[in-house]
């Protein structure tokens, strides 16, 4: 098998692993856990932001709002990007729960247009 | 650096002694002395305990009568008429015993005004304040330096010069007669070449050996480094040669060569018109422009070539070269990507932008490469670098082939190619180029859109997001005629956002060379430069790049030097953050951060540098640290009102990462 072929495979049980762990993480995931381990252990934060705001330069926009589990943790898996795939070995299951209970616990954003400086132009 | 201790064995009572084996061998010398081989001052044996003679007494006491002991005028006075007669009004230097003659004459013969002396506290600040200094005021700053180990300090700011197109005339002081030096440390200073250090990334160097010659090669010195490409020059100041009084052969035949600045070169006329050609009929085209406005000038051509054709303009920012705030000021892959015409303009690296690189394990973790250029995109580029290239180190990046390559400065090339762009323009085209600027203006306006919401993310975070910090430093000083001299450390690309940029020196481009150490002092060079301009000077400053060489704090104080540092304190090397992490997850290890936040060896934590406290040190007014974002601006507001008053400042923000 080919390493692209190699890639797909893995992305898809990456996808299908996460679906399962989509549907039980509501029960167990732990949001303050989670910034432990995204500002802490894993340096999510160096790239994407202590809130996961993201930067041009580094790394995308996380939250608020982040993109389904599934496919966040397919990407984390899998990446081929600038940023390293992250592996079950290196990143558990259950850490990244956390991390993405995390995420999704960031309250929405202020409109730009209520901040005087980003409005007074 | 100094020579700490030019006689380290010599203390004063042998000092006296050795007067008096001097004093003595004069007045018996004698052919055979005069002849012998021994020097006589290691051949006499004189007890250490004689009582001093009348004649040692007053040369211990009295001012004498001659300052010169030869006689005549120091050929280091000479010297500072040659330097003051091209203009240069500044000299960036640490003491160093090996150019004490210059250094002498500078200060008493020279009156210490045009050139001034502004004491710095490393060689590698002065050549940054030199390189920042330039670039704020277009003019050329003098350095002096202890010729090895000030050279060797000093080396990597030369290469940031040298890659940023910088001139920076460095004076590095030597003794070359190894038969007349002082031993010890002088000797140890001293080299049979010290221009070798920097050859591989200064224009061209050399020792004189006489006055005259120094007052030929300092002219030509400053030519070839006013002279696009813009690149450092070094010299040697040999020890005798400054501190010799003039020779009598010299007195009436010495004299200082006119100096007349070189007009830059200009690309090739047929060329330009090829290139006009191709812009003209072109449907996508674009112009990527890096190193290209150092005047108004330069900015308002690109203003003007840009509006002909309704054309884009992709600024990489190594200088500010086109006005954000202008509708074809664009940015995105996709005008790479459909573009049929890609013109490159003083740049540094055309393969990165017309090629992707991604550094992943993929092809035996060389990473991914790929075009990102349509089939049958013509690339022209314009470029005075070409004119200057070295092989040894590889600032010139990978090679791009080209459909059209042009030799020439590019700013002063403009003026040809927009009459050829005006010639080659028929009529018809008219509708389509308008029909393209208003594309690029519903453009400019959702990418500002998308540009404030993005920044409104995060907006109240502590530490303080880098959005947060641009704009609350933006709202500082946007009523100010107001100059961003650096940005290190890395803001992910705010300013260029957040700020509205429309002067050439409003943002004055990166170190080139990527060193660490650049950012502080080349902000203090740019803000003195801006000081006599009536320009405000504020720096977003990496805590890294600060810790460098932090006593250029003292430099800014001690010489009133008004500047608002801010810092973009992320308490880290971020840069480095991911090599690390890359190269663990490549090996399915998780990062060891020890105590810190980030790989172990990449923070700058356990303890927290206190920055305000840092610069309280060395007489410069600080504030902070600052970790609730709605105490930075008021924290802002009376550092503007300091900087107004003529005084350098330092705000401590801690920041994000990125």
């Amino acid at each position: 098998m080919s390493m692209s072929g190699l890639r797909v495979t893995a992305g898809l049980a990456a996808l299908a692993a996460g679906l399962v762990i989509g549907q039980s993480m509501a029960f167990a995931a732990d949001a303050a856990r989670g910034k432990i381990l995204f500002t802490q252990k894993y340096g999510c934060y160096q790239c994407h932001g202590t809130e996961g705001q993201g930067s041009a330069i580094t790394g995308p926009k996380l939250a608020p709002d982040p993109i389904p589990y599934e496919a966040l943790s397919s990407f984390i898996r899998t990446s081929s990007r600038n940023m390293p795939p992250f592996r079950e070995q290196i990143l558990p299951n259950a850490d990244l729960e956390d991390i993405y209970a995390y995420l999704k616990s960031i309250p929405p954003t202020k409109d730009w247009k209520t901040i005087p400086l980003l409005s007074n132009d | 650096m100094a020579r700490k201790n030019a006689h380290p064995e010599v203390n004063r009572r042998k000092f006296l002694a050795g007067v008096a084996v001097a004093g003595a061998a004069t007045t018996v010398t004698s052919p055979d002395v005069v002849n012998a081989a021994t020097p006589p001052v290691a051949a006499a044996k004189i007890p250490s305990a004689l009582r001093p003679t009348a004649q040692q007494i007053a040369v211990e006491t009295e001012i004498p009568k001659d300052a010169s002991p030869l006689g005549g005028r120091a050929g280091s006075d000479f010297m500072v008429d040659v330097i003051r007669s091209t203009g240069i009004e500044y000299v960036f230097a640490n003491p160093a015993s090996s150019f004490r003659g210059i250094h002498e004459s500078l200060i008493n013969y020279g009156g210490n005004t045009k050139p001034e002396f502004i004491e710095c506290m490393h060689e590698e600040s002065s050549i940054a304040m030199a390189h920042g200094y330039f670039k704020a005021t277009g003019k050329l700053g003098a350095v002096l330096v202890h010729g090895t180990v000030g050279l060797m300090h000093g080396t990597m700011a030369v290469y940031n010069a040298w890659c940023d197109r910088a001139p920076v005339i460095v004076m590095g002081g030597n003794d070359l007669d190894a038969s007349r030096r002082p031993p010890g440390v002088p000797t140890t200073h001293s080299a049979q070449d010290i221009n070798a250090i920097v050859r591989d990334f200064t224009k061209w160097d050399d020792t004189p050996v006489s006055l005259q010659h120094f007052a030929q090669s300092f002219v030509r010195a400053t030519k070839f480094a006013m002279t696009p490409p813009h690149e450092p020059v070094m010299l040697t100041l040999d020890a005798e040669v400054q501190e010799s009084p003039i020779k009598e052969h010299e007195r009436n035949t010495l004299y200082i060569p006119k100096y007349s600045p070189a007009a830059p070169p200009q690309a090739e006329v047929a060329a330009l018109r090829e290139a006009a050609k191709l812009l003209v009929n072109a449907q996508s085209p674009v112009i990527v422009v890096d190193r290209v406005a150092r005047t108004p000038d330069g900015v308002k051509y690109l203003i003007e070539l840009a509006e002909l054709l309704q054309v884009p303009i992709m600024d990489m920012n190594g200088r500010m070269n086109f006005p954000n705030t202008h509708y074809l000021h664009q940015a995105g892959p996709q005008l790479i990507s459909q573009a049929d015409v890609i013109f490159g303009m003083e740049m540094t690296d055309f393969w990165n932008t017309v090629n992707g690189f991604v550094d992943n394990a993929d092809n035996d973790g060389l990473g991914t490469q790929s075009s990102k250029i349509k089939p049958g995109t013509k690339l022209v580029t314009i470029s005075s670098v070409e004119l200057n290239e070295k092989s040894n180190y590889q600032d010139f990046q990978r090679f791009q082939a080209v459909d059209l390559a042009m030799v020439g400065d590019a700013e002063a090339s403009l003026p040809s190619l927009i009459e050829a762009v005006k010639m080659a323009i028929s009529n018809d085209k008219k509708a389509a180029y308008d029909k393209r600027g208003e594309g690029f203006r519903k453009a400019h306006a959702a990418a500002h859109e998308r540009a404030m919401a993005a920044a409104a993310v995060a907006w109240d975070a502590s530490p303080i997001s880098t959005a947060r910090l641009t704009a609350e430093i933006w709202g500082a000083v946007r009523d100010q005629d107001w100059s961003l001299v650096a940005s290190t450390g890395n803001v992910s690309g705010w300013p260029s956002r957040l700020f509205k940029f429309d002067k050439h020196y409003q943002w004055l481009g990166s170190s080139g060379g990527s060193g660490l150490g650049y950012g502080a002092p080349a902000s203090a060079g740019a803000a003195h430069g801006n000081k006599s301009l009536g320009r405000f000077s504020v720096s977003i400053q990496g805590d890294g790049d600060m810790m460098y060489a932090p006593g250029v704090l003292w430099t800014c104080a001690h010489h009133s030097i008004p500047l608002m540092y801010v810092m973009h304190n992320n308490r880290g090397y971020h840069q480095e953050v991911m090599h690390v992490q890359r190269m663990a997850n490549r090996r399915n290890r998780v990062a060891n951060n020890g105590k810190d936040f980030g790989p172990i060896g990449t923070k700058i934590q356990n303890p927290d540098i206190d920055f305000a406290t840092l610069a309280k040190s060395m007489g410069v007014q600080g504030i902070g640290p600052i970790n609730d974002p709605n105490e930075l601006g008021p924290a802002l507001k009376r550092a503007v009102q300091i900087v107004k008053a003529g005084e350098p400042v330092v705000v401590d923000s801690v920041t994000q990462p990125r």
